[in-house]
């Protein structure tokens, strides 16, 4: 195991996030008050409580996991693109470390950063809501385990994209909807019927609803189920990941 | 043993395009390849090969008695690349890009040798500068610096001096000279057969994916050797003599210098026939001196030979 590389790869990927500090923070920050402001203040003053939690409350887990799928996802597929993109992938592909050990740095590096973020966000919330977190160690599980296979996914993303339409195209198509139609801003027992069961479809709802049980303990579907797709995805993910390396798919001609 | 032996090495490109047409090579430690050949040769597919950016499709290769595919880390270990195109991170700091390949390589951090790798390639003033900032020229100097940051003991230079001015090029081939006295064994690729000729112990000839001769620089001179004789006219001549027909002399437009080539390592050189006939013709020479051939002169006339 290469140790150094996986260190070298890691601080690298975090630097190119410190020397863009400002917008690092700043970005997160804003949007998220922007929502507090248009669901919280707006559409709260129609919906009191959800599950007996206040409406600006109920949405905290919700804006966070939007945040921090959205960045792993962006933070992962950038970092791997970008060698790509500008050539200096052939260091990568030259030097005495196996896929694993690029995978560790890079998809490390995104997480951290995710995680960072989702922290802020969650830090940033605390301003505006009454918030109480019946279950900290799992709501910092779930976001780990978020963080993580999230950025596995960027990961492959930023091996297959060939250009910068390709790796925008995924996160707009895919993973925006199914994050806003997964229960961020809304339980799912609000719902009709037809649609309740149309949801149960989408993955993102059982993170969402894991993560907010973490927070309120109400869950939309059991843990069992949330802890099951998370762990489902992660596998699916490392699966391709391994293959792409094993072939060599996009990166070695 | 060789340091890097290639075995019967072929490449087909995804697009169905034979870039190595079951390459052959053997490199000693501590000398300097240079490998020579047009645009499109598969000199830089060759390097890549090598150093694991492109997968080959059969052969073997072997960097200090390890396997390139089934001992990979021990193989790229040895190695430091200078690729072809400047591809580096413009935001990054030449410091930090250095220390990150250091670390890619698996090397615990040395502030010191990085120092003094970049103070040998004149980069030390602009450490914390950012690679964009940088002049073309600066900007391959990091690649080198990238490249020893790791310590290798086989390095690729894929044309390490192209774009380079003249100043710079000397100063290029000082390092390499250095980098030999150090005992690192150094394979370059170049356009310039004066490069060649000035910095290679051997030189190889690669066209069409396939090496057509890898010889010591002197004895590739010395065999394929041409020397031309200059007689200098004391008095101009209009035409050459008819009795001089059989030696293929060249007379210049002014008519004072007749050129006449031999090989050096023909049985006779025709040299002592060939005054005499000169002077029965009556021609009276004022000078005489002999040119060698050039590299450059047998490397476009095998290239050629191959097309
Ligand atoms: N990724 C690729 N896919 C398909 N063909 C390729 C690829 N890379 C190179 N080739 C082809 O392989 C051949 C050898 O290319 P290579 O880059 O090895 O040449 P070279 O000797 O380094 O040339 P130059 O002196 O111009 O750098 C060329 O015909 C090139 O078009
Ligand atoms: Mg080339």
């Amino acid at each position: 195991m290469n140790l150094q590389a996986v260190k070298a790869i890691y601080i690298y990927e975090m630097s190119r996030f410190f020397r863009t500090l400002m917008q690092s923070f700043i970005s997160p920050v804003i949007s998220t008050s922007l929502y507090f402001v248009v669901f919280g203040t707006a559409i709260a003053s129609r919906i009191q409580e959800v599950e007996g939690v206040s409406y600006g409350a109920f949405i905290v887990p919700g804006l966070i996991m939007l945040s921090v799928m959205t960045q792993a996802t962006s933070n992962a597929s950038f970092g791997i693109y970008f060698p790509k993109f500008i050539g200096t992938i052939y260091e990568l592909l030259s030097a005495p470390i196996s896929f694993f050990e690029v995978v560790l740095g890079y998809v490390g590096a995104a997480a951290t950063k995710a995680f960072i973020i989702g922290a802020i966000i969650l830090a940033t919330a605390f301003l505006f809501v009454d918030l109480e977190i019946q279950y900290p160690l799992a709501m910092l599980a779930f976001l780990v385990m978020t963080c993580l296979s999230f950025s596995l996914l960027g990961f492959i993303i930023g091996i297959w994209a060939q250009n910068f339409e390709q790796l925008q195209l995924i996160p707009l198509i895919v993973i925006t909807p199914l994050v806003f139609l997964g229960g961020s801003f809304y339980s799912v027992s609000m719902l009709p019927p037809i649609w309740q069961t149309i949801t149960l479809f989408n993955p993102v709802v059982y993170l969402i609803s894991g993560f907010r049980w973490s927070f309120f303990g109400h869950a939309d579907v059991s843990l069992g189920m949330s802890l099951g797709a998370i762990g489902v995805f992660t596998l699916a993910c490392m699966g391709i990941i391994w293959w792409i390396f094993k072939t060599g798919y996009r990166i070695r001609q | 043993m060789a340091i890097l032996n290639v075995q019967n090495v072929t490449k087909t490109y995804d697009s169905g395009f034979q870039a190595l047409k079951g390459v052959s090579l053997d490199i000693e430690e501590g000398e300097i390849l240079a490998l020579l050949g047009p645009n499109g040769a598969g000199k830089t597919t060759l390097i890549s090969t090598i150093c694991g950016i492109t997968s080959m499709s059969d052969g073997a290769i072997t960097v200090g008695g390890h396997d390139i595919q089934s001992d990979y880390r021990a193989a790229r270990s040895l190695i430091g690349l200078v690729p072809q195109e400047i591809s580096l991170e413009p935001f990054e700091t030449v410091e930090n890009t250095v220390r990150f390949s250091r670390g890619l390589f698996g090397k615990s951090p040395n502030p010191e040798l990085i120092d003094q790798i970049l103070d040998q390639l004149s980069l030390l003033d602009k450490k914390k500068s950012r690679i964009m900032t940088l002049s073309g020229g600066m900007k391959r100097r990091v690649l080198i610096a990238k490249a020893l940051s790791h310590e290798p003991r086989v390095l690729f230079l894929d044309e390490p001096t192209a774009g380079v001015d003249v100043e710079l090029r000397k100063d290029m081939w000082e390092t390499v000279a250095q980098l030999k006295a150090d005992g690192v064994t150094i394979i370059l690729t170049t356009h310039y057969i004066e490069e060649a000729e000035a910095i290679a112990d051997r030189i190889g000839v690669i066209n069409q994916g396939q090496i057509l001769l890898v010889e010591d620089k002197d004895k590739l001179m010395q065999r394929l050797g041409e020397k031309q004789l200059i007689v200098e006219l004391a008095e101009p001549a209009a035409v050459i003599p008819p009795a001089l027909k059989k030696y293929n002399l060249s007379l210049n437009d002014a008519g004072t210098q007749l050129t006449y080539s031999y090989d050096t390592k023909g049985e006779r050189t025709g040299i002592t026939t060939l005054l005499n006939d000169l002077q029965a013709a009556g021609l009276s020479m004022s000078d005489l001196n002999t040119q060698q051939s050039s590299l450059e002169d047998i490397f476009v006339g095998m290239v050629k030979e191959t097309v």
